[in-house]
């Protein structure tokens, strides 16, 4: 069962306890082992136990619904149907895990042992083939030949700037140094973005893996792992797990019998977004505040301590031992483009996605390259809740930008995104419905990297300052006219003139919705109106006097006692009073209060 | 965040002793001390330092800056600059309970702010303020990762999900 800080919330630990107990009691500790795994992703509907073999899944499950599944499906193997999944749709009930729409459309790579291992038991990892890959590497292939067979697997990075991997380490084995670094980032930032957190906290063994590979590959002995300090679950599950690597002989000196030494340690972040950046990054490690700097040398030349470093994305070193236990032509087989000759000729593998937002099954989805937008958010995602409109998916974090329906065909990967204007990102997929305004989800972004700018170059700085009051502006309804001229003006400095990835990618989110969506500036700007009824200053909450039945709810939780009204008699809201909280708009069961 | 306010705000506190947990200089030299022993003095660790030294205390305390820039041998400037650039530490003491707001993309969408405005209209508090009390205190943070029930806030270290204007008060009662 998952126990996961999603499903966490959902009561997981109580129900993984009551399982334990209930197990006990009915003598069944010898045959049934109750293991507490990683994130499952179907977050929407935790807490998540599945039976294995047979794979029957139980969603929602309660600590009190556990005396019942045990005493009817481990003991007689008959199904509790009221916890299975129910299809939306047809009602049916669905019993095994592969059959659940959300699972059919996917292609599991990274996360397809998460259900089966604990965390925290490295010999689980090992049972599922964990460590082969390390193995074959280390008897089979030399450090050139491992470097080769990665260029040929086309993985690009996966923390959002898509670089092939393969030519990253050959440029690392290539510079000259006393030493050389292997980091893995986790210090995931985007707002909205978990699937780091989940492979650190599922299955930690498959980055210590990649890392190792990769430090055999570049001749490197010391690897870092930089985890989100706001992920307390995540480094408790990385250190049990590199601590029992040390103890199987898979980190420290001569590892599996060979000549490779290789250790690493933990660091934790100090929750800064712009410290994703790698120099940042390197320069926070180093104790230094996370301030980015020019790279006219690489850091794969001078990095961390001025010494070579490869800095790969967790989810990228994942990937890594995947490639070697099942072969290149397997991993080519899924994803768009060629690579057999440029490994920036496609995209390969699977990626995964947080798919959040205003959309029906929330989680973590991991879908081969090419898959369409669409594809994932009405067939995995199973569309958008309430029979509202879907209004656009915003991709890659602060610094991609929102796609509307007319993009919804494009394939998934690094290149498409690129070029329609997003980004593919570390992942981070937001769905928004016809009630989000476009022009605040801007304001939004520019807010979150105004804050998260560092400071060192002024056209980041102040440029988003800028931005972000001329955004308040609109919202606010005192937008002039010239303003939609400005803001594509001063992107397009911020991202001519700023240094790293930060600032240059900043104004993405202004300049893919005005691209999509002008029409809702206009009507900002020019109507003084506010089409999703979202900017406070532009809308106004009334009630419908025809709908209204007096029912009292929306007089008793207003805060500022703006409504009068006897129940059973037509309410009135004061608009000179109402500090337009919604709490109204939320309690009317009957649709008459409007907005 | 108005910095030097809440500066100012943190020294007033130190000095009239508000803090319950204030411990007397000598204590505090003793436990940062034994936290710099953990990382042989070593001046590349600051931030884990930092981090431990802020686990310890709740917040960075004045009198641990000056006591880390003497033993460590970097300029307090330099310490000052790492504690303000990095949004983990703190330099006031925090509430009994904290109410951390998760503003990421999906809670934002579903209505985050409507929840900002109602802590703030019940506690009295803007982000990254402490009640007079201490009983509260309000940060945002960005993505606690349960988007699946947002909006969410985390107080202390239960996670509500799905909260609103409405279902605020419930939340809060439970902690008053």
């Amino acid at each position: 069962m998952c126990t996961d800080t999603g499903c966490r919330v959902c009561g997981s630990t109580g129900v993984y306890e009551a399982f334990v107990e209930e197990v006990r009691k009915a003598r069944l500790g010898r045959r049934v082992e109750v293991k507490a795994t990683g994130c499952h992703g179907y977050c929407e509907k935790g807490a998540l136990v599945v039976i294995h073999p047979e794979k029957i899944l139980y969603v929602q499950v309660k600590p009190k619904d556990v005396a019942e599944i045990v005493s009817k499906t481990l003991k007689r193997c008959a199904v509790v149907k009221r916890l299975l999944y129910k299809d939306p749709e047809s009602g049916e009930r669905i019993v095994h895990e592969g059959d659940v729409p959300f699972y059919q459309k996917q292609m599991r790579v990274l996360f397809g042992n998460n259900t089966r291992i604990d965390p925290c038991d490295i010999t689980d990892y090992i049972a599922c083939d964990g460590y082969q890959a390390l193995r074959g590497v280390l008897e089979t292939m030399n450090p050139r030949k491992v470097i080769e067979t990665v260029i040929r697997s086309g993985l690009r990075g996966r923390g959002g700037g898509g670089f092939p991997t393969g030519i990253k380490w050959r440029s690392a084995r290539k510079a000259k140094g006393e030493r050389t670094y292997v980091i893995g980032n986790a210090d995931e930032g985007d707002p909205g973005a978990f699937m780091d957190r989940s492979i650190c906290e599922g299955n930690p063994h498959s980055i210590i893996e990649g890392m190792l590979i990769g430090a055999y590959a570049v001749g490197a002995e010391e690897g870092i792992i930089y985890v989100r300090d706001e992920y307390p679950l995540a480094v408790e599950t990385l250190t049990t797990a590199i601590t029992q690597a040390y103890e199987c002989g898979l980190l420290g000196r001569r590892i599996l019998g060979s000549a490779l030494t290789f250790d690493i340690s933990i660091m934790r972040g100090g929750g800064a977004f712009v410290c994703g950046e790698s120099t940042a990054l390197m320069a926070s490690l180093e104790g230094k505040m996370g301030e980015p700097r020019a790279k006219y040398i690489h850091t794969v030349e001078k990095g961390l301590w001025n010494q070579p470093t490869v800095l790969n994305n967790v989810e990228t070193w994942a990937n890594v031992p995947r490639i070697f236990l099942h072969g290149v032509d397997w991993y080519t087989s899924m994803g768009t483009g060629d690579v057999s000759h440029d490994p920036w000729g496609g995209s390969k593998g699977t990626k995964v996605f947080s798919l959040v937002g205003n959309i029906n099954n929330t989680g973590l989805v991991e879908v081969p390259m090419g898959i369409s937008l669409r594809e994932i958010i009405y067939e995995i995602g199973g569309g958008i809740p309430g029979g509202k409109e879907f209004k656009a998916v915003q991709t890659g974090g602060p610094s991609g930008g929102c796609l509307p329906e007319s993009q919804l065909d494009l394939p998934v990967d690094f290149d498409r995104l690129t070029e329609a204007g997003s980004m593919m990102g570390s992942g981070g997929m937001i769905v928004m419905d016809e009630d989000t305004c476009m022009v605040d989800v801007a304001h939004y972004f520019v807010d979150f990297l105004k804050d998260e700018s560092c400071g060192k170059c002024l056209p980041c700085r102040e440029g988003l300052r800028a931005l972000s009051e001329i955004l308040t502006r609109i919202t606010e309804g005192n937008g002039r006219s010239g303003d939609i001229k400005l803001l594509q003006e001063l992107s397009e400095t911020i991202i001519g003139t700023s240094l790293c990835a930060l600032g240059s990618t900043a104004p993405n989110p202004v300049l893919s919705t005005l691209r999509y969506f002008k029409k809702e500036y206009i009507s900002h700007i020019r109507d003084k109106r506010c089409p999703a009824g979202v900017c406070k200053a532009l809308i106004q909450y009334r009630i419908d006097a025809i709908a209204c039945n007096g029912c009292h709810a929306c007089f008793k939780v207003c805060p500022a006692d703006c409504i009068t009204g006897e129940a059973k008699e037509i309410h009135v809201i004061d608009q000179d009073t109402c500090i337009k909280c919604g709490s109204c708009y939320e309690v009317c069961r009957f649709d008459a209060v409007k907005r | 965040m108005d910095v030097k306010k809440t500066i100012s705000r943190g020294m007033k506190m130190e000095l009239e002793g508000v803090y319950p947990d204030r411990s007397s200089d000598e204590a505090l030299e003793r436990k940062v001390e034994s936290i710099l022993s953990l990382y042989g003095h070593d001046s590349s660790q600051v931030i884990a330092i930092l981090q431990d030294v802020q686990a310890e205390f709740g917040y960075l305390p004045q009198t641990a800056f000056h006591f880390l820039a003497e033993r460590l041998g970097i300029p307090l400037v330099r310490l000052y600059g790492i504690a303000t650039f990095f949004k983990a530490f703190r330099l006031t003491p925090r509430g009994r309970h904290e109410i951390k707001l998760c503003t990421g993309t999906a809670c934002h969408v579903r209505g985050a702010e409507l929840v900002k405005d109602a802590i703030t209209r019940e506690l009295g508090i803007e982000v990254g303020q402490t009640t007079d009390d201490l009983a509260f205190s309000l940060e945002k943070v960005r993505c606690i990762g349960c988007c699946g029930i947002a909006p969410a806030m985390m107080v202390n270290k239960d996670v509500h999900g799905k909260v609103s204007a409405v279902t605020l008060n419930k939340v809060l009662s439970k902690y008053k």
